[in-house]
C-alpha cells in the first residue's frame, strides 16, 4: 500500500497521511543505548513491543529501569525537599555538561544521603526546639495558674484568719503561714502532672481522666493563643496546657498512661516559683542557643538544595530520557546469539534517509565494529496515521481526530476543515462587532503565545490557547459574514456606499421595503442597511438565510461525496453521487436560479409537485424554459415527452438499485479474481513473501472468508442510510439559518432593550448600568454562549453530515518514540 | 420493596455505586497475580504493582522494602478510597459502610488488649491496627484492667457499645477471656449488621443476608474447631454462635458438641453449599479449611456484583480488596523469605 500513495497524485501533506513503512533494525549490543537515543532524538520512528508476551520484570534491560525509577523518586524527594524550603527548580539549563547515567546515579544518592542526613539532624534538633518552646509556654501558663490560685489561696487563708483571729494576725503573719503550709504538705500529698495536649482531644481527655480516676483528680486546662508545633508530628495544631492533680501511685500510673494514649507531652514543672524562674531563663537559653544552630542547619541545606535546584531540571530530563531509552530498547527482542537487538517500528517513508544518518552516526561514535541494518519490511497490517502538521493546523487536525482517526491514508476532511469550519461557524455567528471581538481576544493568545506555552493554564483557557488559531479563523470569517449581513452588534453601516432604497416622500421614518423605491445602483456587498428595521426584515432574510444554508449544505455534502469518489479511486473501490444532486442539487439550482432571474416562483411548490405528481403543468411557478416542457429539439422520442425534472426524478430513483446492487456484485468478482491469482503466483516474489511470512506470523491476515449475503446486507444499510441521509442531512443544514436568526435577534434585543432603552432615559447612571448591563450580556451571552454553541452545531455538521459521507476514521495515531515529547507526559 | 428500588437507588446511591463498581475494575486480575508469583524480589513486585492502581502509592518508597512498607501502602490506598465514599455517603448507606469497618475495631479492641496484657508498647500496637478500625480513644484500652473498666473508659464511647451488653464482668483480662469477649463481640456485631440489612430491604436484604450468613457459619465452624481441646463448656460455645445462617439452630446443636474435626466435618456435610468446601479437603485435615472458606467467600462477594442497586457492593468491594491485600502479603511474605514453592498456597485469585 506505501508505494500507490506518492504515484497517483501530487504530495498533499495532510489530503492523505504520511506514506508510512514499517522498517526493522538490527542492532549491535554495544551501540544500542547510543542508537535508540539518537533515534528519539529525531522522534520519526514508532517502535513496535516485540517483548509483549513478557512481564516487565523479565525483559532485557528492567534492571535498569528499576535503576532509573530509583533516580526519578530520588529526584522527586528533592523536588518536594525544595517546594518545601520554598523555591523552585530554576528553569535556565547550563547546557549539556555529560554526565554518565551512572556518575549520576552515584550523585544522586549522595546527595539524598546528605540530605536526609541534614533533615534527620534538623529535625532532632527541631524536635529539641519544639520541645523546649512547649516546656516554656507550660513553665509560663502553668506558673500563672500557680500564683493566681496562691494568690486567691492566702486571700482566702487571710479572710479566714482575719475572721478568725481579728486583730492578732498582725503580729505573727509570717510564722502563721509557714505552719500552714508545712501542714499542708503533711496532710495530703497532692501530686501533679503538667503537659500540652491537643485542642481537640482535650474533651475525650478530660473525659477520660474522670472516668478512669472516678473523679479523683482536679484538673485545670488554659488554651495556648496561637498554635504549636507538635514536637513529634512536626505540624502544627492547636493545644491545652494543663495540670492535673492527683493523689495516690495508681492514680499516677493510670494518668500517665492515658496521658501517652492521648499523645500528650508532659513536662516537669517545679512548684518553687524562684525555681520556676530560674527553669524560664535556663529554658530561654537554650532556645536562643537551638535556635542558631537550626538556623545554621537550615542555611547549609538551603544552599544544598540551591545546587540541587541549579541541576534539576537536567538531571530530570536526563533521567526521563534514560528511562524511555530502556523502555523502548525492552520493546526489542534480543537476538539469539544475544549479540545484537532487533527493533521493528513504523516510520514515515520520507525519514528513510534520517534514520539511515541517525544510524550510522550511532554506530560510529560507539566505536561500534558493525554498523546497523536497516531494512524495510512487507506487511499487511494497516500502518499507523501521520499528519505533518504545524501550530496552525493542529489545531484543525484535532478537531477531526476528536471523531475518530484517519484510516492510513484515507482523505483527510482535516484539509477542508480549515475553511469549512469557520465559515460555517462565521455563518451562525455572522457580526463584524462580535467578530472583531473574538479576533481581539484571540490575538492576545496568539501574541502572547511564546511566553503562554511554556506557562501551566487552567483548563478551560487551556483548551482555548489551543485553539486560538481556529477561533483567529473563525473570528475572520465571522467579521466576514457581518459585513454580508451588515450587522455590528445589530446596527447596520453603510460601509460600501448608500443605500440603495429611498422614502417616496420625506416623512417615512419606519416605512416597510414597499414604501421605498429603488433610487440608486444595487448596494454593492452584502445586505442593504434599509432592510434593517422594516417590516419585511425578517421574512427577507429568513427566506435568504434558508436558501443560503441548503446551498452550503449541498455544496459541502458533494464535497463529501467527491471526497468519497477520491478515497474509492484510491482504495480501488466504486461508487455514486446521483441521488443526492437529482433531489438537491436541482434545489440548489433553483434557487440560485430563482436569484439570478428575480422570479416569484415558488419552490416548495415545485419541489413537492415533483414527486407528488411529475406530469402536472407548472404554471406560474416555472422558472426556466424546458424545466416542464418537452425538449423539442431532442431527436429521441422517447425522451420527447419526459420533462427535465422528470428525468431528474427517475435518475434519483434509478440511483438507489445503482448504489445498491453492484458493490457487492463487483466485491464478489475482485474476491474470486484474487483468488483464482493467488494460486498462480508469480514465483519471483515467494522468497520476499516467504520472510514476510516468517517474520510476521504474529500480524494476522485480512484474507478472511469473504461472505456475499454479508456484503450485501452491509450495503443495503449504506444504501437506506444514505437516501434517508441525504433528506435528513440537507435538513440538518438549516440549524445555520436558525442559529444565525437566534444570535442576530439576541443581540438586536439586547442593543434596542438594554442600550437604547438606558439612552431613552438620559440620565448619565442609567445610563452607566445600561451600558455595563450590555457589556455583560454581550460578552456572556453571545460572545461566549453563542461562540460555543455555534461551535457545536458547526462541529456537528462537519462530523455527521460532512464526514459520514467519506469518512471511515478507523486508524490509529502514529506515536514516534520522540524526546520532544516526554515533557507532556509529565504529570 | 422489591424491585423498586431501581426507581430510587440512583438518587442517592447511584454515584458512589458507579464509583465503586470502577474500584472494583482495579483490582488486580490472574495474570497480575501469575505475574506477581514469578517476581523475584520486593522490588520486583513493587515494580509491577507500579503498573496498576497502587502504583502512587509505592513509587516513593525508598528501595530496600519491605513487606509490611507494601502492605501498609496498599491498605491505605483502601482506606483513601473508603474516606471518600464515606464522605459522599447519605444515609443509610453512610451508617451501611460504618457497619463494614466494626470488624476491624474488634479486632484492634482486641489486639490492644492482648498487647498490653504481654506488656507490649502501646505505640508498637497502634502501628499493627487496622487503620480502618481506629476511634479516637483507642489508645487508652491499654489503662484497662478488666472487662469492666474496658467498657466504662473507653468502648461506651464508641459504636461498638452496645455490643458489649453480654460481656461484661469484672473478671481479670486473660487471653482466654479477651477471645471469647472477641466471639461474643462478633457475634452481637453480626447479628446487629443482619437486622440492619434486613431493615434495608429490597435487593440489600436479600445479597447482604447471604453475604453474612456465610460470614456468620465460617465464624462458627472456626470457633468450633479452635474450641476443640480446650475448656470452652459445649453451652458456652454455643452461646458464641451468631443467631442466624445456614446453620442456625440445627447445624450450632451439632457443632456444639463436635469433638474433632471429623466430627465437625460430619455436621457440616449435612448442608451442600458447605459439602463442596469440606469435599475439596482430605479427612482430618484443617490447614486448608480457611483457604477454601476464602475462596467461597471470593466467589460470593463477585456475585454480588452482578446485581444493581444495592449496598452489598460495597460490602463485597471492601472485602475483596482486603483479600487481595491478604494475597500481596502472603506473595511479598514468600518472595521475602524465599518460599516461592509456597506461594500458591493462600493466594486466593479474584477474577
Amino acid at each position: 500500500m506505501g508505494d500507490r500513495g506518492g504515484g497517483c497524485c501530487p504530495p498533499m501533506d495532510l489530503f492523505r497521511s504520511e506514506a508510512m513503512q514499517l522498517v526493522q533494525l538490527i542492532i549491535p549490543m554495544e551501540s544500542a543505548h547510543l542508537t535508540v537515543s539518537y533515534l528519539g532524538d529525531l522522534g520519526l520512528i514508532q517502535f513496535k513491543d516485540l517483548n509483549s508476551d513478557k512481564s516487565p520484570f523479565q525483559r532485557t534491560y528492567a534492571a535498569q529501569i528499576k535503576r532509573c525509577g530509583e533516580m526519578a523518586r530520588k529526584l522527586r524527594f528533592f523536588k518536594e525537599q525544595m517546594l518545601k524550603a520554598g523555591f523552585s527548580p530554576s528553569a535556565k539549563s547550563l547546557g549539556e555538561t555529560n554526565i554518565g547515567f551512572d556518575d549520576l546515579e552515584v550523585k544522586l544518592g549522595e546527595l539524598e544521603a546528605e540530605l536526609v542526613e541534614m533533615n534527620a539532624n534538623g529535625d532532632k534538633l527541631q524536635r529539641g526546639y519544639n520541645e523546649l518552646l512547649e516546656y516554656k509556654l507550660v513553665l509560663q501558663k502553668a506558673g500563672e495558674f500557680f500564683t493566681s490560685a496562691q494568690r486567691s489561696a492566702t486571700a482566702q487563708q487571710r479572710e479566714m484568719e482575719s475572721q478568725q483571729m481579728g486583730d492578732r494576725t498582725l503580729e505573727t503573719p509570717l510564722l502563721r503561714e509557714q505552719e500552714t503550709a508545712t501542714d499542708l504538705s503533711k496532710q495530703v500529698k497532692l501530686g501533679f502532672i503538667s503537659g500540652l495536649v491537643p485542642r481537640e482531644k482535650s474533651m475525650a481527655f478530660e473525659r477520660i481522666l474522670f472516668r478512669a480516676t472516678r473523679g479523683n483528680v482536679f484538673l485545670k486546662q488554659v488554651p495556648a493563643e496561637e498554635p504549636i508545633t507538635d514536637p513529634v508530628s512536626g505540624e502544627k495544631m492547636e493545644k491545652n496546657v494543663f495540670v492535673v492533680f492527683y493523689s495516690g501511685e495508681r492514680a499516677k500510673n493510670k494518668i500517665l498512661k492515658i496521658c501517652e494514649a492521648f499523645g500528650a507531652n508532659r513536662y516537669p514543672f517545679a512548684e518553687d516559683l524562684g525555681k520556676q524562674a530560674l527553669m524560664i531563663t535556663e529554658v530561654s537559653g537554650r532556645i536562643s542557643e537551638l535556635k542558631t544552630t537550626i538556623d545554621a542547619g537550615l542555611l547549609q541545606r538551603d544552599n544544598l538544595l540551591r545546587t540541587i535546584g541549579d541541576q534539576f531540571e537536567e538531571w530530570n530530563l536526563k533521567v526521563k530520557k534514560e528511562k524511555s531509552i530502556y523502555h523502548t530498547l525492552n520493546m526489542l527482542s534480543l537476538d539469539v546469539t544475544k549479540k545484537c537487538l532487533v527493533a521493528e517500528g513504523w516510520s514515515p517513508v520520507f525519514a528513510t534517509k534520517q534514520i539511515q544518518e541517525a544510524l550510522q552516526r550511532a554506530a560510529f561514535d560507539s566505536n561500534s565494529q558493525v554498523g546497523a541494518i536497516f531494512q524495510v519490511l512487507h506487511t499487511r497490517e494497516s500502518p499507523p496515521t501521520y499528519f505533518r502538521t504545524n501550530k496552525f493546523t493542529s489545531a484543525f487536525q484535532e478537531i477531526v481526530d476528536a471523531y475518530g482517526v484517519a484510516k492510513y491514508q484515507e482523505a483527510n476532511p482535516g484539509v477542508y476543515t480549515i475553511v469549512t469550519f469557520p465559515f460555517l461557524f462565521a455563518v451562525m455567528f455572522g457580526d463584524w462587532g462580535h467578530g472583531i471581538c473574538l479576533l481581539l481576544a484571540t490575538l492576545y493568545f496568539i501574541v502572547r503565545e511564546k511566553k503562554l506555552s511554556s506557562q501551566k493554564l487552567g483548563d478551560i483557557t487551556e483548551m482555548t490557547f489551543g485553539g486560538r488559531y481556529v477561533i483567529m479563523m473563525m473570528s475572520l470569517f465571522s467579521i466576514y459574514t457581518g459585513l454580508v449581513y451588515n450587522e455590528f452588534f445589530s446596527v447596520p453601516f453603510e460601509l460600501f456606499g448608500r443605500s440603495a432604497y429611498a422614502c417616496r416622500d420625506l416623512s417615512c421614518r419606519d416605512a416597510t421595503t414597499v414604501g421605498l423605491i429603488k433610487v440608486r445602483d444595487t448596494y454593492p456587498f452584502g445586505v442593504d442597511p434599509a432592510w434593517h428595521g422594516s417590516r419585511s426584515e425578517l421574512p427577507f432574510l429568513n427566506s435568504l438565510k434558508m436558501k443560503m444554508s441548503i446551498l452550503l449544505g449541498v455544496a459541502q455534502m458533494n464535497l463529501g461525496i467527491i471526497l468519497s469518489y477520491f478515497n474509492a479511486i484510491f482504495f480501488r473501490n466504486s461508487l455514486n453521487m446521483i441521488f443526492l444532486n437529482s433531489l438537491f442539487g436541482y434545489l440548489s439550482f433553483l434557487i440560485i436560479v430563482k436569484w439570478c432571474t428575480g422570479s416569484q416562483a415558488d419552490l416548495y411548490h415545485i419541489l413537492i409537485y415533483m414527486f407528488l405528481s411529475p406530469t402536472d403543468e407548472l404554471g406560474e411557478n416555472q422558472l426556466f424554459p424546458g424545466q416542464k416542457i418537452t425538449q423539442g429539439f431532442s431527436s429521441n422520442l422517447i425522451f420527447l415527452c419526459i420533462s427535465f425534472q422528470q428525468v431528474l426524478l427517475l435518475l434519483a430513483l434509478v440511483s438507489v438499485p445503482w448504489m445498491l446492487l453492484p458493490k457487492p456484485f463487483l466485491l464478489k468478482r475482485q474476491h474470486e479474481n484474487r483468488h483464482q491469482g493467488q494460486s498462480y503466483a508469480p514465483l519471483e516474489s515467494t522468497d520476499e513473501t516467504l520472510l514476510s511470512v516468517a517474520n510476521h506470523d504474529s500480524h494476522g491476515h485480512d484474507h478472511e472468508e469473504f461472505e456475499f449475503s454479508e456484503v450485501f446486507v452491509h450495503q443495503l444499510i449504506h444504501t437506506i442510510e444514505f437516501v434517508l441521509g441525504a433528506v435528513s442531512n440537507t435538513a440538518s443544514y438549516l440549524r445555520l439559518w436558525a442559529l444565525s436568526l437566534a444570535h442576530s435577534e439576541l443581540s438586536v434585543v439586547f442593543y434596542e432593550k438594554v442600550l437604547l432603552l438606558a439612552w431613552g432615559y438620559n440620565n448619565i447612571i442609567i445610563l452607566i448600568v445600561g451600558i455595563i448591563v450590555f457589556i455583560f450580556a454581550t460578552v456572556g451571552v453571545l460572545l461566549i454562549m453563542e461562540t460555543l454553541s455555534a461551535f457545536l452545531h458547526a462541529l456537528r455538521l462537519h462530523w455527521v453530515e460532512f464526514q459520514n459521507k467519506f469518512y471511515e476514521g478507523d486508524g490509529y495515531k502514529f506515536y514516534p518514540f520522540s524526546f520532544a515529547l516526554l515533557d507532556d507526559e509529565d504529570d | 420493596m422489591y424491585g423498586f428500588e431501581a426507581m430510587t437507588f440512583n438518587i442517592h446511591g447511584g454515584y458512589l455505586e458507579a464509583i465503586v463498581r470502577g474500584h472494583r475494575a482495579g483490582l488486580l486480575t490472574a495474570t497480575d497475580y501469575n505475574n506477581l508469583c514469578q517476581c523475584e524480589t520486593l522490588d520486583d513486585i513493587k515494580m509491577h504493582l507500579s503498573a496498576t492502581e497502587y502504583g502512587p502509592y509505592l513509587q516513593n518508597e525508598p528501595s530496600p522494602l519491605h513487606t509490611t512498607t507494601i502492605v501498609e501502602k496498599c491498605t491505605l490506598k483502601l482506606v483513601d478510597e473508603y474516606k471518600h465514599m464515606l464522605c459522599q455517603a447519605t444515609e443509610p448507606l453512610s451508617t451501611f459502610l460504618e457497619y463494614i469497618t466494626y470488624g476491624h475495631m474488634i479486632d484492634n479492641v482486641v489486639l490492644i488488649v492482648t498487647g498490653t496484657l504481654h506488656e507490649r508498647d502501646v505505640q508498637e500496637l497502634l502501628e499493627k491496627c487496622h487503620p480502618l478500625g481506629m476511634f479516637d480513644s483507642i489508645a487508652t484500652l491499654a489503662v484497662a484492667q478488666n472487662m469492666r473498666e474496658l467498657y466504662r473508659l473507653v468502648l461506651v464511647d464508641t459504636p461498638l457499645a452496645p455490643y458489649f451488653s453480654e460481656c461484661i464482668t469484672s473478671e481479670d483480662l486473660d487471653d482466654m477471656n479477651i477471645e471469647i469477649m472477641r466471639n461474643t463481640l462478633y457475634k452481637a456485631y453480626l447479628e446487629d449488621f443482619y437486622k440492619f440489612c434486613q431493615k434495608l430491604g429490597g435487593a440489600t436484604a436479600e445479597i447482604m443476608s447471604d453475604l453474612l450468613a456465610f460470614e456468620a457459619d465460617r465464624r462458627a465452624v472456626n470457633i468450633t474447631i479452635n474450641s476443640i481441646g480446650t475448656e470452652l463448656t459445649r453451652d458456652d460455645r454455643r452461646k458464641l454462635y451468631s443467631n442466624f445462617g445456614l446453620l442456625y439452630p440445627y447445624g450450632h446443636e451439632e457443632l456444639a458438641v463436635c469433638e474433632d474435626i471429623d466430627q465437625v466435618r460430619g455436621a457440616m456435610e449435612k448442608y451442600p453449599p458447605y459439602q463442596s468446601i469440606f469435599s475439596k479437603l482430605s479427612y482430618g485435615e484443617s490447614q486448608m479449611l480457611d483457604k477454601a472458606f476464602y475462596e467461597e467467600e471470593v466467589k460470593r462477594l463477585c456475585l454480588a456484583f452482578e446485581q444493581q442497586f444495592h449496598y452489598g457492593v460495597f460490602f463485597a468491594y471492601m472485602r475483596l480488596r482486603e483479600q487481595e491485600i491478604r494475597n500481596l502479603m502472603w506473595i511479598s511474605e514468600c518472595v521475602a523469605q524465599n518460599q516461592k514453592s509456597r506461594v500458591h498456597d493462600s493466594v486466593v485469585f479474584i477474577f
